[in-house]
């Protein structure tokens, strides 16, 4: 028969020596391997304490984003909507008010925004499809919930901090490897 | 003091004895499972229990706490005075056998000189087989009350291999007995002590290991845990104890693994002899404490040994396990007490 690939090795039939019918030699040899990791390094990262960093290019939780002046960049376009292949997303447009300048950048925003973490699956369409930067995936995971309806994040889920107000909750919002703003 | 011409004095400091040995060993198996599971992660580049307490040290009380806390369940089916009667019968034996093993020399306490041994009787050896035999029990009751397939199996698994093993274990042991002449654990002990003689194991270094393996064997450590092999027989003889019945036949193993060490200690490494070191010099009280912790230190090396030899070794086969037991063991053995018997006659005459 003709080998498949050249790493076939022939099997040894021989009976075995008394040497290695004694086994002793071969269970000293595995004992020193096993003694030998004794002094490797642990590669477990103890969770609670430590925590793996994710990738550049993680695509988490999504934020719905604010300028600086901590209006937000939402004018519900329903783009992300439409670019969504799982259908996760769902929206109900308003238009702005007199006197409501300093919460909304433009003359319509998104008065309901909801996306159903059930049904997301994270591939980040909707950031590339929204021309406002208002929404972008976020370095964090839903956490675990009780409930299915707890799994349709609102607009208060998911509105990042008020820049101007809590500055050091929108930059943890944030997080550090997004720059576009 | 006498009263009826019986020493009263005597039996309270036994009874003492017996309380501080059995709950030191108990503490101390308690720490063996604690030790196993981290000398298991280390070996394996894990950090091992590291939650309950600094360093995890509360872990053994938190599994120990489990065990009592979960419900207790005794099948329909099974016969429920054996069912019972299994665990205790496996942590009795277990326990038993710390009566005869001269744990140091004695102490001075209250003007009387108290020997750190319950009982030194001149059959010790004798004693501990007839002991850890009855571990076998144990097994075979806990497996056949349960009325299951696999809990049967397995305890036949594990009477077959007590057996089988204690034969090669008895005959490599006649050698050290020709050696020292004597059954009692003391007298063997306090042989290697003498100044001038060696261990026991420099005169048997073949018994030695014969002995190890058997060691190993009745005590149903990997590489010979055939009787509750987890991955054919699901748990083994213990498959259908739950609660702190099962508790105790995972702890009577613990005590089998340190009362085994603490023999083979005795019986090879000297007991609680210090190496390059004349106890006679020293104060007795003070020799004791460092002979009990000699002691401690060699049964300390032995446990680690067991869980190192069980985290690199697989499991044998049944034909195997009886292949080495009764083809290679025993007639090593008897090998090796010809040899000592021709030895000793040469040296007398």
């Amino acid at each position: 028969m003709q080998a498949l690939t050249n790493r076939g090795k022939s099997v040894s039939r021989e009976p075995m020596t008394l040497m290695e019918r004694m086994y002793i030699p071969s269970i000293v040899k595995g004992m020193a391997i096993t003694f030998s990791h004794i002094f490797k390094k642990q590669p477990t990262i103890r969770y609670p304490e430590e925590k793996r960093e994710f990738s550049p290019v993680f695509r988490g939780l999504h934020v719905l984003n604010r300028d600086e002046e901590g209006r937000e960049n939402c004018t519900a376009c329903g783009l992300c909507a439409v670019a969504c292949p799982a259908e996760a997303i769902t929206m109900e447009g308003a238009e702005r008010m007199e006197g409501e300048e300093h919460l909304y950048r433009e003359e319509k925003y998104a008065a309901k925004y909801e996306i159903n973490m059930l049904r997301c699956i994270f591939c980040g369409l909707c950031e590339e499809a929204c021309p406002k930067d208002a929404i972008y995936l976020s370095e964090t995971f839903a956490p675990a919930n009780f409930t299915r309806k707890g799994f349709i994040y609102g607009k208060e889920e998911l509105l990042i901090p008020n820049p101007v107000t809590e500055p050091a909750e929108f930059a943890k919002a944030r997080g550090e490897k997004r720059i576009n703003n | 003091m006498t009263l009826l011409a019986f020493d009263w004095i005597l039996l309270l400091e036994k009874l003492i004895l017996i309380a501080i040995i059995v709950f030191a060993s108990l503490g101390i198996a308690l720490y063996t499972t604690f030790a196993e599971r981290k000398v298991a992660a280390i070996l394996q580049d894990r950090p091992g229990p590291n939650r309950a307490g600094p360093f995890g040290l509360f872990q053994p009380f938190a599994d120990g706490l489990k065990l009592i806390m979960k419900e207790e369940i005794i099948p329909n089916t099974a016969n429920k005075a054996l069912f019972v009667l299994g665990p205790g019968l496996a942590m009795t034996a277990a326990l038993m056998t710390c009566a005869v093993i001269p744990w140091s020399s004695s102490v001075e306490l209250f003007g009387r000189k108290i020997d750190l041994q319950i009982a030194d009787i001149n059959i010790g050896i004798l004693y501990i087989f007839g002991v850890v035999s009855m571990g076998v029990y144990g097994i075979m009751i806990g497996g056949w009350a349960s009325n299951n397939k696999f809990s049967l199996m397995s305890a036949l698994r594990g009477a077959s291999q007590a057996i089988s093993y204690e034969l090669a274990m008895g005959l490599s042991l006649i050698a050290v007995l020709m050696v020292s002449g004597s059954l009692s654990l003391r007298t063997i002990v306090d042989q290697q002590m003498a100044a001038g003689s060696m261990w026991n194991i420099a005169y048997q270094p073949l018994g030695f290991i014969i002995f190890f393996v058997c060691a190993m064997a009745e005590c149903n450590r990997t590489p010979f845990d055939l009787p509750e092999a987890e991955n054919e027989l699901n748990f083994g003889y213990h498959q259908e104890y739950s609660s702190m019945k099962l508790g105790f036949y995972l702890f009577s193993e613990y005590i089998n693994m340190i009362m085994s060490s603490a023999v083979m200690a005795s019986l090879f490494l000297g007991g609680f002899d210090i190496p390059f070191l004349d106890e006679t010099t020293l104060a007795p009280n003070t020799a004791a404490i460092l002979g009990l912790l000699a002691l401690l230190t060699k049964i300390v090396f032995f446990v680690f040994v067991f869980m190192w030899i069980r985290w690199t070794i697989p499991r044998f086969r049944y034909d195997q396990l009886m292949d080495l037991g009764w083809k290679s063991l025993i007639p090593l053995a008897l090998f090796n007490m010809l040899i000592t018997g021709a030895f000793i006659l040469w040296r007398q005459g």
